[in-house]
């Protein structure tokens, strides 16, 4: 992969940031034979894609808005595919596994919330049917032998699944670099404009044109998108997560809040925390993921913790994606979404060829217009 | 034996690390009347330099040399001063608003501290050559441990190799127990003399002068010393021999054990997981807190002392201890009688004299800092040279997305044996400074605690709110 | 590899994988294999090479046993005790020892 831009370089597609939403948006437009320039910040960048927990999740999603739901189990269908592609490519395995998960509670309290949740999600109008089902501790047990006693039951999707979303960050560069796409660190855009028909972003290392721009910059969206005639109401939140030493295997799901990782790790955790400073940490949300995590799997008491971190969720005002093209400056897209890794299927293989042709289908992302908070504002 | 529930939930001031650094500051203080604590993971005090000063088997006060014996009397001044001190304790984490994690007997606990003297000292520089994952390849400053604190003394076919005073030191201190050594490989390249030689005059005045040349005499009178421009240890289940290639051509040594050492670099770990800044110090060729002249660091109440403040060996961390202390009783006791720092300034000017020629002369050569193809790089993920070079090529600019593409850093030892290397190569790949390329970004626990340590600690309402839904 | 100046401090029994070792008051684990000359303490989670004491002062993590049944333990820093029962661990640890 080039990554400096020469003079006269010219490129179809500029897609801004290079976290995971838009190395996957990029390596699609990439397929599609378009010409990419990726801009992103350096090492210090506030970086979810160095923070997720690596689920690739259908469970309670869509609660609030019904077509979420289906676009999401478009993205989870499509992850095998996905992933094979990027093993032809790069010969690295990902990892991706589909064998349902679970969300795990731990009085009946939480049992009878999580029921009232999944009944509200799928009573909504226009809700695409999938299943899943409320077990009791008996029922999980029989799944995941190793839960305690204070289990007391919990949720159980069959369409759930997780990847190793580090592994996925680097296959995807991996991926561009092998097909020769331009990846410009430290880029940082600060100001995009169109003139004579093309976008231009300037950046501390000077202007990068491109015919089309697609925003994939995660909360910084919420700065960029007005540039360009759009519009991307953020609202991050803070997330913790707690990591143990590499185990040999013992959990065959994933939890939604504790899953192992193909290369042994435990992760554990999912917090969320008004604050937006990724470099403070508060012990006691830690501890008390760590605490649930003993209650729920006994076994791991004496496993060691070697590492914890926080990170800043991409968050839209309604935690729901935001797909939407400019109609004051036509080429210009966002991409805006908190689940990088569950939609990263979507991103490359719907959303990118969608950019390629230069509109998005309404048919499938209309309701992911950023017009929505409009709507909202004036019912 | 100081249990961890004996512990208080505050004191006025915690010093993290109980060697010369952390001694001299905790009893300092304590003296002052400052409730002092002083946590040290090790089983007993007086850290790399003086360990096990207090329990050591070596009889012989020769053996070690009377510069071991000075720490005695750190050890017991700050027994008497009536400093808490405690061993077999584990700091795992220190945040801005200086609580302190730390484990105990496998119970963790959070103590709140007035003040942190943090004096966690220094480790030995990383040396990746190919075979240093090997049984058998070990550090230099890891024989010296074994010697001191067990009266171990390396028996087999053994070589040492490297550059930097604790080789040399070493090498003396087993040839007087009786240890067998049959060659010293000096990795020192020629050139370093030039620059060196600028600070002789400094040097020559400082105490490790006549000390260092006397050394030399009495290792080099007794053991060959080849000049070594590459260095391999090779094995499968074990090192057997060490191929070094110099002046004379490639040569091979069968050993037993080979051990290495090229200097010491200041453990940044906890520092760094506190958000304390750091800066890149090219003479040293590792990253050094940025600290003000009574070594308080950039977050408020956060001193760092002894070598974790930059290398400046065990006499100078000890008067850096105290200067540290003295800042921290004036701060918490103003009325408080402390000794006058003009004395102890002028003890550590003279100490810090001979460093520069120190530095330059002991500079590690590229080639044994910066790794090339399937020579391990992080020990912990095995994560090649090659693999950081040619991910630094793709565009990764630092080691934060280095360790999210490759796992360096990520294991147990938490970037401590990869930090510097992967910094390193990543400048050099990418045509920059280290200081441009960065370090790691910590987090606690920077040294592991079981997950039910962890969720043994206190909770407040707000925090399980965060995490319970 | 080493062998001991003095055998001065008391002798203190321990277990290494089934056999029995005579440790020194005042050895850490790690001392203690290292004296023994057993050759390594652990074989790697990533590629299952195996790995001896390397820096003996708490910072490599290479010395990791299983020590009492809890595994991940960092030898060289753990006294060794009357009656210890330390295991080679080999690769990952198993979650639950």
């Amino acid at each position: 992969m080039a990554t400096e831009a020469r003079a006269g370089d010219e490129f179809d597609v500029a897609v801004v940031g290079g976290g995971l939403v838009g190395v996957a948006t990029a390596w699609g437009l990439s397929r599609e034979g378009c010409r990419v320039v990726i801009l992103d910040e350096g090492d210090r960048a506030v970086r979810a894609s160095r923070g997720n927990f690596a689920l690739v999740w259908v469970q309670s999603k869509g609660l609030g808005l019904a077509p979420y739901a289906g676009w999401t189990i478009r993205s989870s269908n499509a992850w095998r595919g996905f992933s094979d592609l990027l093993k032809q490519e790069t010969g690295l395995d990902v990892s991706f596994q589909r064998p349902g998960g679970f969300h795990l509670c731990l009085s009946e309290k939480e049992l009878e919330a999580r029921a009232n949740v999944l009944k509200r999600l799928h009573n909504q109008p226009g809700i695409v049917d999938y299943k899943t089902e409320i077990l009791t501790h008996d029922q999980v047990k029989a799944m995941l032998p190793d839960i305690g006693p204070e289990v007391v039951g919990g949720s159980f999707c069959p369409l759930d699944g997780h990847v190793n979303s580090l592994r996925l960050f680097r296959t995807l560069h991996a991926a561009l670099n092998a097909r020769g796409v331009t990846y410009l660190p430290s880029h940082r855009v600060d100001a995009i404009t169109k003139e004579a028909g093309e976008f231009r972003l300037a950046t501390p290392y000077g202007e990068i044109r491109a015919a089309k721009v697609a925003l994939a910059a995660g909360n910084a969206n919420m700065r960029l998108a007005p540039m360009v005639g759009l519009e991307a109401p953020m609202r991050p939140e803070r997330g913790q997560i707690v990591v143990t030493e590499r185990l040999r295997p013992f959990l065959n799901h994933p939890v939604v809040t504790l899953r192992q990782t193909d290369e042994g790790t435990v992760m554990i955790g999912d917090s969320k925390e008004e604050s937006v400073d990724p470099s403070g940490l508060t012990i006691g949300v830690s501890a008390t993921e760590a605490e649930r995590a003993v209650r729920q799997f006994p076994l791991l008491a004496n496993v060691n913790v070697v590492r914890t971190w926080s990170a800043i969720r991409v968050m839209t005002q309604d935690g729901f994606p935001i797909y939407d093209e400019s109609q004051t400056h036509p080429g210009a897209f966002t991409v805006c979404c908190h689940s990088g890794v569950t939609l990263a299927a979507n991103h490359a293989l719907t959303i990118a060829p969608m950019i390629a042709r230069g509109a998005l289908d309404a048919s499938l992302v209309a309701p992911f217009s950023a017009r929505r908070f409009h709507v909202q504002e004036a019912g | 034996m100081t249990a961890a529930a004996d512990l208080a939930p505050s004191y006025e001031l915690v010093v993290i690390g109980g060697g010369p650094a952390g001694l001299a500051a905790a009893a300092l203080a304590a003296r002052a009347g400052v409730s002092t604590v002083l946590f040290d993971e090790n089983p007993g005090v007086g850290g790399q330099i003086y360990r096990a000063i207090t329990s050591t088997p070596v009889r012989s006060r020769a053996i070690l040399g009377e510069d071991y014996w000075d720490g005695a009397a750190l050890a017991d001044e700050a027994k008497a001063s009536g400093a808490l001190i405690v061993n077999g304790a584990t700091v795992w984490s220190l945040d801005r608003q200086r609580l302190v994690g730390v484990s105990l007997g496998g119970k963790a606990r959070l103590i709140e501290a007035g003040r942190v003297i943090i004096a966690t000292g220094s480790q030995e520089r990383p040396f990746p050559i190919p075979g240093w994952t090997l049984p058998g390849v070990m550090t230099a400053g890891a024989a010296q441990t074994a010697l001191k604190a067990q009266g171990l003394v390396v028996g087999g076919r053994t070589v040492l190799a490297g550059s930097g005073p604790l080789l040399w030191l070493l090498a003396a201190q087993t040839l007087r127990a009786g240890g067998r050594i049959d060659a010293i490989l000096d990795t020192t390249p020629r050139r370093n003399w030039l620059q060196a030689m600028l600070h002789l005059p400094d040097f020559a005045l400082s105490p490790y002068f006549a000390k260092g040349l006397a050394l030399l005499r009495e290792v080099r009178a007794k053991v060959p010393v080849h000049r070594a421009a590459t260095i391999e240890a090779v094995g499968t289940d074990r090192v057997r021999e060490v191929v070094f290639s110099g002046a004379g051509g490639t040569r091979r040594l069968p050993v037993d054990l080979l051990l290495l050492h090229q200097g010491v670099v200041p453990n940044v770990n906890l520092a760094n997981a506190a958000g304390v800044a750091h800066v890149w110090n090219d003479r040293q060729l590792c990253f050094v807190p940025v600290l003000d002249a009574e070594f308080g660091s950039s977050v408020p109440g956060i001193a760092v002392a002894g070598d974790g403040a930059g290398i400046a060996g065990g006499t100078a961390a000890a008067e850096r201890g105290r200067i540290a202390a003295i800042a921290a009783v004036r701060a918490l006791k103003p009325q408080a009688a402390v000794p006058d720092t003009q004395a102890i300034r002028q003890r550590l000017q003279r100490e810090e004299m001979g460093r520069a020629f120190l530095d330059c002369l002991n500079r590690p050569a590229d080639s044994f800092r910066l790794p090339e193809g399937d020579t391990i790089a992080c020990r912990c993920e095995e994560v090649t040279a090659k693999q950081v070079r040619e991910t630094a090529q793709m565009g990764c600019e630092g080691p934060n997305q280095m360790k999210a593409f490759l796992r360096c850093g990520m294991g147990p030892c938490q970037g401590r044996l990869c930090g510097l290397t992967v910094t390193e190569l990543i400048a050099a790949e990418r045509k920059t400074t280290p200081d441009e390329v960065g370090y790691y970004r910590l987090r606690p626990p920077v040294k592991p605690i079981t997950l039910a340590e962890l969720a043994s600690l206190p909770i407040s309402e707000a925090e399980r709110k965060a995490v319970e839904r | 590899m080493f062998k001991r100046l003095a055998d001065s401090s008391p002798a203190i029994a321990i277990s290494v994988d089934g056999k029995t070792v005579t440790a020194r008051a005042g050895d850490t684990v790690a001392a203690a294999l290292l004296a023994a000359g057993i050759d390594h303490c652990r074989t790697t989670p990533v590629t299952g090479a195996p790995r001896a004491p390397y820096c003996l002062m708490g910072v490599c993590f290479d010395c990791l046993v299983t020590v009492d049944g809890v595994g991940s333990r960092q030898g060289c820093l753990i006294p060794v005790r009357e009656g210890m029962k330390v295991e080679t661990q080999l690769g990952r640890r198993e979650a639950g020892r």
